[in-house]
């Protein structure tokens, strides 16, 4: 069973690889939406720096809901997708290795991007670490309650607005707790208990999404 | 140790054996599959449907009339409240409507039985029309006792978020071709969201909480009267066997659109 895991993982993360420019994508897209904001907003540092909590989140759910559509798609249109949902290896274990490889290929790259575009709005550095713990425990939530969404739209051909009413909804706790943890930190109050939670979201995602996404595979393939 | 683990799997054996062969043949099982049919189903549901509709309506009306007119005036909001006869009851059966999605949901994910996959279909429509009316009666209720029609208060942002949850499972119904899979790929989603309904309930009060305080002071909780009480509960329970009257028709239509090529469907509509 492991070792599924860590074949599926090395598979994916090598393919991500083999595309560099896909990865290099996300990071443009992020560094885009959080440049393009104070053309919208004006410069005035004061409202940078209220917005910056939900501006940072916003764009990591937009770059989600993008990057997501991608997750399942390759491997179903050639088969591979097939093969691992006839395997005899639990397929919940599958999905959690795909879902981990998009992560340290897409997620990862914003929790290590944060701290440059925070600054770039004006953001106490002392606020840094914090927003990169809240990053890095929920993006990975963001990947696995998405990685549901993205099984049950499998077959359609163009899923993208329908994939965000089905996932937004899902992910208002992570972004509140997300953006508190991170407005917590730049009012300089204590986010502790912010990030708790977002590891409490992060440890139920684990132990229970790959079940549900290894269903929802199972109906796409019907 | 050893004996325990000995007789726990004598008796698996036993019941594998025994056990699960009665089960099936009881009155239960028995009664369960022959509603599962669903010819017998089509059959049966039209006068149950009948018998929740005419109490229903008749409940609700008395309900409504009862809060609308013979209800005393509230000593602090005047006729304002009374708005509460058709808010607190759409309300109700938003929640109501979405755990009994996700039940059979579950139930059509687990055991495969087509009708609680159709009832989570059907059932998705008139559960978001009460959560619409939910929203509008309480906007509307907000405008003249909180001086807005809309406010970030953690019960009306959980109540709009339930909202795009319905819709979800309404666009993703209507998106996807296969009658079959659609059912199924709705089931999942409802389940996978009556889970996070509480979680979101919580976090969203935690970050109202956090993010300001109550700027908008809640009118103080008088013990209702039984006067006003009465209609209320009259209201709640008509609302609710028309959710069921209205569902179980939805239920209906749905099964002859998916079964339109069946061999009863086509007899039904020839002797008709």
């Amino acid at each position: 069973m492991l070792s599924v895991f860590w074949a599926v993982l090395r598979r994916d993360l090598l393919l991500a690889f083999r595309q560099r420019g896909v990865l290099v994508h996300h990071l443009l897209f992020f560094v885009l939406v959080v440049a393009l904001f104070p053309l919208g907003t004006g410069a005035s540092p004061s409202i940078l720096v209220t917005v910056s909590p939900a501006l940072i989140w916003m764009s990591v759910l937009l770059a989600a809901l993008l990057s997501l559509q991608r997750l399942f798609k390759p491997d179903y249109e050639d088969g591979t997708l097939e093969q691992y949902v006839l395997s005899p290896e639990p397929l919940a274990v599958i999905a959690l290795a795909k879902v981990l490889a998009y992560w340290l290929a897409s997620g990862l790259i914003f929790v290590l991007a944060s701290p440059l575009l925070v600054l770039l709005l004006g953001v106490p550095v002392g606020a840094v670490p914090v927003i990169m713990a809240s990053l890095l425990l929920g993006t990975p939530t963001l990947g696995l309650v998405g990685a549901i969404g993205t099984a049950l739209t499998l077959s359609l051909p163009r899923a993208g607005l329908l994939l965000s009413l089905l996932i937004f909804p899902l992910y208002v706790p992570v972004l509140i707790f997300g953006a508190g943890a991170m407005r917590a930190a730049i009012e300089g109050l204590p986010a502790a208990g912010a990030l708790y939670l977002l590891a409490a979201l992060l440890m139920l995602g684990i132990s229970t999404a790959p079940f549900a996404i290894a269903a929802a595979l199972k109906i796409s393939m019907e | 140790m050893v004996e325990t683990h000995y007789a726990s799997t004598q008796f698996t054996i036993y019941l594998q054996r025994n056990g699960v062969g009665v089960l099936a043949k009881s009155a239960f099982m028995l009664w369960l599959h022959r509603f599962g049919s669903l010819p017998y189903f089509y059959r049966v549901s039209r006068p149950i449907a009948l018998a929740l509709a005419v109490p229903g309506v008749l409940l609700a009306a008395y309900g409504v009339y009862g809060g609308l007119v013979n209800a005393p005036v509230d000593y602090q909001q005047g006729d304002a409240f009374r708005i509460l006869y058709i808010h607190v009851p759409s309300a109700w059966l938003s929640l109501f409507g979405y755990t009994s999605m996700a039940i059979a949901g579950a139930v059509a994910l687990v055991w495969r039985l087509k009708l609680a996959e159709i009832f989570v279909v059907a059932a998705a429509p008139v559960g978001a029309s009460f959560t619409f009316l939910a929203l509008v009666t309480g906007s509307i209720w907000g405008k003249p006792m909180w001086g807005t029609w809309w406010v970030w208060d953690a019960r009306l942002t959980s109540e709009l978020i339930l909202l795009f949850l319905y819709l979800g499972v309404i666009a993703l119904h209507n998106a996807i071709e296969s009658p079959r899979s659609a059912a199924r790929a709705c089931a999942l989603l409802s389940v996978v969201g009556v889970i996070n309904v509480p979680i979101i309930h919580f976090s969203v009060e935690w970050w109202n909480t956090l993010h300001q305080g109550p700027t908008v002071t809640r009118f103080g909780r008088p013990a209702m009267e039984m006067a006003m009480l009465w209609p209320l509960l009259c209201a709640a329970l008509g609302f609710t066997l028309m959710f069921g009257w209205l569902t179980l028709w939805n239920m209906r239509v749905q099964l002859l659109r998916r079964e339109r090529r069946s061999r009863w469907v086509k007899k039904v509509f020839s002797d008709a």
